[in-house]
């Protein structure tokens, strides 16, 4: 392990007015609220959080390193290695594991010739099999940089982590265009993705609307809402 | 593709789903044109308490999985007691099984905010927070969006409306941990703490965040306000159940023809879902099912005509939970199901209650003896006897929702078990899952 470098030479200027913004977000006397999306932060700068971030958070916070990296290592979202460029999580929850989630993940395994959270030689790719991405509607799903692709078989995650590789970036089935991992982070942070277009990318997929959709098509709607139905005021009856 | 037929359709009830039919409903002026921010300015020309009288004759339950009564829970708030009240809304969906709040906050995140805002008047808070799941990166996205719009618009900040009530909203993403779905563990994590539950009581009514009185709510529960707010209780009321009031979003998922998102009056059967979902595929014949995630005890073929509301649930023996319907047939394994539940409570344990952190450890290790071919009958003691001493020991609910697949598949499907033990079944798992089973 190399020696823990110091916040100082890591951090810019930058980095320091978004922790200063992060700060701001929480009550006076509350900074430590800050932590988490401080550890995003210098997740940002770095892919992952090192010692130089445990030192740059806890100098802003006024926390101990020890309690800074107790909080660090606790969240499965704070890598400790530098990760790839980007990150590929596969379901092998439940539900996505027997509809063939375990399968796309041992191939992609295979073809990466990686293990669970661990990264490509070329440092494209981190690969790791995650719990439950709240998608169970579109199983079998992977994520890149959390951003989902839907329904995945061996072959189409095969296809995903092909592209990336060669330095595409295939768009993601719900969510927006792909960015680095580092780049969303800054978005972990709670920073706007100023990427123009960005937020609208993501069309609601067709198992999100079936039931919608089922209801529209046979004109079904719940009877009696109108919007001016009056409040009752009872606490001016009790005044009175 | 066969059509539901028409009593089945008719218990299908879009309301909170129903903006996500407009694509550009998470912009702020499509959602205006939608009633969007209606039910606000109606509030706000209310007293707050009359608002906690109208949530409360909705009779509005959690929809996060406990069911509390919303407006018994606003009620407890103490007031006039000088210290600062917060909303912290839990978005931090990540239930197995349960995949509706991340839509809803994807396409039509201004419910949510306008919730927030109508809630927090109501209980007399000037901050709230969302709390959203760190993975949920599309949602903060849009929520993030939206709720600078709002601020733009005059909706958050200072003297919203120009009704003198100020409230701030900071959307704060998680970093991956399941545990931080409990509402004591969401506030550790949510002021700057490994997400760990606390001991209660005291309870987060009225020692919360920072200590002070708090609200925590579900996205489901915040964005059901304003729709209250507009159409009334006795409207609300119209649909459900009487004592499980309301829409509910099934979250349908699995073996049936088109999984997917079905809003219903509450008390729907699972019968009805899946004739609604286009059938069971082909070739799969309903085996078992989740009414509310992995935390919520198996139901079988047997429990297809229960009624999905929370009391119904609970005398069969299950939770409504999530209304996380996971449906799983004679194809699928019950025991190997399990245990991938199993993995994950393993995983998510925080570790700080001894019977959670250690029972898991070793439940997770007598599935994968089990499964590889060399389990013993003792191994079925052991998991009871490890899951008893799970249940109720542990300070939140994750160690109880862990003991849930197990007891009961155990209970319906101990015969699967047998075959693995008795070499009925081939094995699932390989010798090399076996390393430091023994």
């Amino acid at each position: 392990m190399t020696a823990p470098e110091k916040a100082v030479d890591v951090f810019d200027q930058e980095t320091r007015e978004r922790a200063r913004e992060i700060v701001a977000r929480y009550p006076e006397g509350r900074e430590r609220s800050a932590l988490l999306p401080m550890l995003h932060l210098v997740q940002s700068v770095e892919g992952y959080v090192s010692p130089a971030g445990v030192a740059f958070c806890a100098e802003q916070l006024g926390l101990t390193k020890a309690q800074v990296g107790a909080v660090a290592t606790f969240y499965t979202m704070y890598k400790r290695r530098p990760t790839g460029e980007y990150l590929v999580s596969v379901c092998t929850n439940t539900m996505c594991n027997v509809l063939g989630g375990q399968e796309v993940y041992d191939t992609l395994s295979d073809a990466l010739g990686v293990g669970h959270d661990e990264t490509t030689e070329d440092g494209k790719i981190t690969l790791e099999h995650a719990e439950c991405l709240a998608a169970c509607d579109y199983g079998p799903v992977l994520t890149v940089n959390y951003d989902f692709f839907d329904n995945v078989t061996p072959e189409s995650a095969l296809d995903v982590v092909g592209k990336l590789k060669s330095g595409q970036r295939p768009m993601p089935s719900r969510g927006a265009r792909l960015c680095s991992l580092k780049e969303m982070s800054v978005q972990l942070a709670g920073f706007a993705d100023e990427r123009e277009g960005a937020v609208a990318d993501g069309p609601a997929g067709d198992s999100t609307l079936r039931g919608v959709r089922l209801a529209q098509q046979h004109g079904i709607s719940p009877a009696g809402f109108d919007i001016n139905t009056p409040i009752p005021t009872p606490s001016k009856e009790a005044a009175k | 593709m066969t059509t539901p037929s028409k009593a089945v359709l008719d218990k299908l009830t879009p309301v909170l789903t129903k903006r996500w039919l407009s694509p550009d409903a998470w912009r702020l002026d499509v959602y205006e044109r939608l009633d969007g921010y209606a039910a606000l300015r109606k509030a706000l020309a209310v007293h707050p308490d009359d608002l906690i009288a109208l949530i409360k004759d909705s009779g509005l339950r959690g929809r996060g999985g406990a069911g509390f009564p919303t407006g018994l829970k606003w009620g407890f708030i103490p007031q006039n007691d000088g210290k600062p009240h917060y909303l912290v809304v839990n978005a931090d969906e990540g239930e197995p099984g349960t995949c509706k709040d991340l839509p809803l906050m994807t396409h039509d995140p201004h419910s949510l905010v306008e919730g927030v805002i109508i809630g927090s008047y109501a209980i007399r808070a000037n901050r709230a927070y969302i709390y959203i799941r760190g993975e949920a990166v599309h949602a903060a996205r849009r929520l993030r969006h939206a709720v600078a719009e709002a601020y733009k618009a005059g909706y958050l900040g200072k003297n919203i409306l120009g009704s003198g009530y100020d409230l701030d909203l900071v959307v704060h993403s998680g970093a991956g941990a399941y545990i931080c779905g409990e509402e004591t563990a969401l506030l550790d994590s949510l002021e700057g703490f490994r997400g760990q539950p606390r001991l209660r009581p005291p309870f987060p009514a009225t020692h919360g965040l920072y200590a002070s009185p708090t609200v925590v709510n579900n996205v489901g529960t915040i964005a059901s306000v304003p729709y209250i707010v507009l159409g009334g209780a006795a409207w609300w009321k119209t649909m459900g159940t009487e004592k499980s009031s309301g829409p509910m979003i099934y979250s349908l998922s699995g073996r049936i023809k088109n999984p997917g998102q079905y809003e219903c009056s509450m008390g729907i059967t699972l019968r009805e879902l899946i004739e609604l979902a286009g059938g069971m595929q082909d070739g799969h014949q309903l085996r078992f099912w989740t009414p509310g995630g992995s935390s919520t005890p198996l139901l079988t073929g047997d429990h297809i005509d229960t009624a999905m509301d929370f009391e119904s649930v609970a005398a069969a023996g299950s939770i409504l939970g999530t209304t996380a319907t996971q449906i799983f047939s004679d194809q699928d394994c019950p025991v190997y199901a399990t245990y991938r539940w199993l993995e994950f409570y393993h995983h998510e344990s925080c570790g700080k209650c001894t019977p959670c952190r250690e029972g898991n450890y070793w439940m997770v290790r007598v599935y994968r003896r089990i499964l590889s071919g060399e389990g013993t009958l003792e191994d079925l003691d052991t998991l009871l006897d490890t899951a008893s001493n799970i249940l109720g020991r542990s300070f939140c609910g994750l160690g109880d929702g862990a003991t849930s697949p197990v007891t009961s598949s155990l209970q319906y499907f101990k015969q699967d078990y047998l075959d693995y033990i008795e070499g009925r079944k081939a094995p699932k798992l390989s010798a090399a899952a076996l390393a430091g089973a023994h």
